[in-house]
């Protein structure tokens, strides 16, 4: 009697996993659904998104007016947002006093700006070692089309506001206190007595400092102390206290990195003969640098936001101008509709900060 | 150290007294404008129009004295200035005349060494109420939330007033109107405190400015004006007649509408005088002989500058009450023109 077999030649049809285990199905269980508590936790903060989205949706753009020629007028079209108050200032926002008919040198100096950061932030563009040379001269550029000289009418400082006082004051205090909070950082290491007390001093007395009182300083005590008839630029005092300020919170986020670096990678450099120079600029910063990245992108985007208290002086930053527009009484009483527009600027900038930082880190992560 | 100190101190002391010694009018003509310090922004007294450029009562003013002195109300350029930079920016030199809603004090005027060149609005601080509490009077407010705004004036009157009065209340501390407005409104405050100028001038940003009611206490002074600095009395003076001439523009019935006409001659011989067709008064002031008539041309009288910015007429909507010409019952009242 033959055996009886069993063999199975067909393979078995290969199934797809069970729905809950892939795609979608399974991020929501794992994240969503995975325990009573978490169950209960995702209705609440559906049921809470559900209370807040669709009514600030409607209020933001179903039912918001965008043209209008006063309050009383949005208020009388709709009871959503009045965000003509934005599209009818919306200049005054972006360029303040700066005059009308020389606001082509604000864009291109805007536009140039890139041009110039490009090289700096990103090392694979084509050309870069010419394009270095421009981000190099750019500051004087950028001086020559914002305030005049070669021929281009000359726009006092005085006029200056907006997001335009934003980016002016953002920018060269980023950019001004990098490389004297790098000075400051190495100076406080340094074997040099003089130059590490100067330094410590300098640093610890900054940061002991609210910024509102340099500010203060700035635009009121520094004027006693200047030979009369000379007006000194209140941004340019400004711009210096900003950057002060910003330096010596570098300086301690460097010092960190430096602090983080293993003695023997000082050795290494030394036993290879670098002077002091040399060891710094191409075996310890680099490195350094690179572990300090957060910290120096938390500073710079902590001073980009710092530029809001400019207007305790009296200069129409963004929220400056909201405040000179919501005095009118065409718009008075819009507040909320200006806050989260300059909110909205503000996110904007800070956001694409962080997202090239961890961009940066990423590429410079090799792997140790 | 000390001898560091010494010489920041006497170069400070330098620039104060080269500043204050200097002939303010002559630095205003060389510059070609006059620098005037104004607020960042109050409704009525200085905002931005949609072309960006500043209006207001408080700016007006700065417009006039530029017609006095030029007679070209464009020219002057402005200098915006919080509450703790004001006084500073003045003393400093930076601006020439501080047109900022100011309130004239003992102190102000003499420990800060300043010059109050007169009073252009009688204000004094109110409360307002929704109407739907049926308070209607301020001595009503026994234990009621205040919204006030901290480091005023109107935080000691408001301590003040309800102790005087033997009653309590719960401050609300808020930074300004907007922030005052927006706190009245969701109900965390029963009554909100400030100005009076500026109690109208948030009824008037409300959805329902007649369920509110200003309660009819005032229970301060606060004459507003604008101020000079210390030791240049030729510069205050022309400050103080260029206040002057509005008031008295409008006593006299001077108008932008006729004041071209008047000036051709007159039977009233106070009208002649103020606008250059007898005697020699501009040079007096080292000023052009017509400079009265720049001014009205260029911002209108008294009466003309108060109804454009806060008048009945405006969402503001301010009465003229006290700060009507002593003909009509107010205590607005300028030295004769002679």
């Amino acid at each position: 009697m033959e055996r009886a077999t069993h063999i199975v030649h067909e393979k078995a049809p290969t199934l797809p996993p069970p729905v809950m285990s892939v795609g979608i199905a399974r991020w929501l269980k794992e994240n969503l659904f995975s325990s009573a508590s978490n169950i209960v936790l995702t209705f609440v903060v559906i049921y809470l998104l559900w209370l807040i989205i669709p009514p600030f949706l409607d209020w933001a753009i179903f039912d918001a007016v965008w043209v209008a020629a006063s309050r009383a007028e949005c208020w009388d079209t709709a009871d959503g947002a009045c965000w003509a108050v934005v599209v009818t200032r919306f200049d005054q926002f972006v360029y303040g006093d700066y005059p009308k008919s020389e606001r082509w040198r604000a864009n291109l100096a805007f536009v140039l700006l890139f041009v110039a950061l490009a090289p700096v932030l990103y090392d694979r563009i084509p050309w870069r070692r010419h394009l270095v040379g421009f981000s190099i001269c750019y500051p004087v550029v950028a001086y020559i089309l914002l305030i005049g000289g070669l021929g281009l009418p000359e726009v006092e400082t005085a006029r200056f506001g907006g997001f335009l006082l934003t980016i002016v004051i953002g920018i060269t205090g980023i950019s001004a206190s990098l490389p004297l909070g790098i000075l400051l950082a190495l100076g406080r290491q340094s074997d040099l007595f003089i130059i590490r007390v100067l330094c410590v001093a300098f640093i610890e007395f900054i940061r002991g400092v609210p910024l509102i009182t340099l500010l203060f300083v700035a635009s009121t005590l520094l004027n006693y102390f200047m030979p009369p008839g000379t007006s000194f630029n209140l941004l340019v005092r400004v711009l210096i206290m900003v950057t002060l300020f910003s330096a010596a919170y570098l300086a301690e986020v460097i010092r960190g990195g430096l602090q983080a670096m293993p003695a023997g990678q000082y050795e290494a450099a030394k036993s290879l003969g670098l002077p002091y120079w040399k060891t710094m600029r191409l075996v310890i910063l680099p490195q350094a640098l690179k572990i300090s990245i957060p910290g120096i992108v938390n500073s710079f985007i902590a001073l980009y936001k710092d530029t809001t208290l400019v207007i305790i002086i009296g200069l129409l930053d963004p929220l400056g101008i909201g405040k000179a527009t919501l005095s009118d009484t065409t718009w008075q009483g819009l507040s909320t509709e200006v806050y989260i527009f300059v909110a909205i600027f503000f996110f904007l900038c800070c956001f694409g900060m962080s997202r090239y930082s961890a961009w940066l880190e990423r590429r410079l992560h090799t792997g140790h | 150290m000390r001898k560091l100190i010494l010489l920041i101190a006497a170069g400070a002391l330098a620039a104060v007294t080269s500043v204050a010694g200097a002939a303010t009018l002559d630095d205003v003509r060389a510059k070609g404008h006059v620098q005037c310090g104004i607020n960042t922004g109050l409704p009525g007294f200085a905002f931005k129009d949609e072309a960006g450029d500043w209006q207001g009562f408080d700016v007006d003013y700065c417009k006039a004295l530029a017609a006095a002195v030029f007679g070209d109300a464009g020219a002057v350029k402005y200098t915006n200035l919080t509450g703790a930079t004001r006084f500073e920016a003045l003393k400093a030199g930076e601006i020439d005349v501080l047109s900022r809603n100011t309130t004239w004090t003992y102190s102000r005027d003499n420990d800060l060494k300043l010059t109050f060149v007169g009073v252009n609005y009688y204000d004094g601080q109110g409360f307002i109420v929704n109407k739907a509490l049926g308070v209607e009077s301020a001595h009503d407010l026994e234990g009621a939330s205040v919204c006030i705004q901290t480091g005023t004036t109107t935080e000691l009157n408001l301590a003040d007033f309800f102790r005087a009065n033997g009653m309590s209340y719960e401050p609300v501390p808020i930074e300004n109107n907007e922030e005052a407005r927006q706190n009245y409104l969701a109900g965390r405050c029963d009554v909100y405190t400030t100005d009076r100028s500026g109690l109208a001038a948030t009824r008037a940003a409300l959805d329902n400015p007649d369920d509110h009611v200003v309660l009819p206490e005032i229970i301060s002074k606060e004459p507003l004006g604008p101020l000079v600095r210390h030791g240049d009395d030729e510069w205050g003076d022309i400050a103080r007649w260029t206040l002057n001439a509005l008031i008295l523009a409008e006593e006299y019935g001077i108008d932008s509408g006729n004041v071209n006409d008047l000036a051709q001659g007159t039977n009233n011989p106070e009208i002649n005088r103020m606008l250059g067709t007898e005697g020699e008064f501009g040079a007096m002031l080292r000023l052009d002989q017509d400079w009265v008539v720049n001014v009205i041309n260029a911002v209108g009288n008294y009466a003309e500058i108060f109804d454009r910015n806060i008048g009945p007429d405006t969402p503001i909507g301010l009465s003229r009450g006290v700060n009507a010409s002593y003909l009509d019952g107010g205590i607005l009242y300028a030295p004769p023109f002679r």
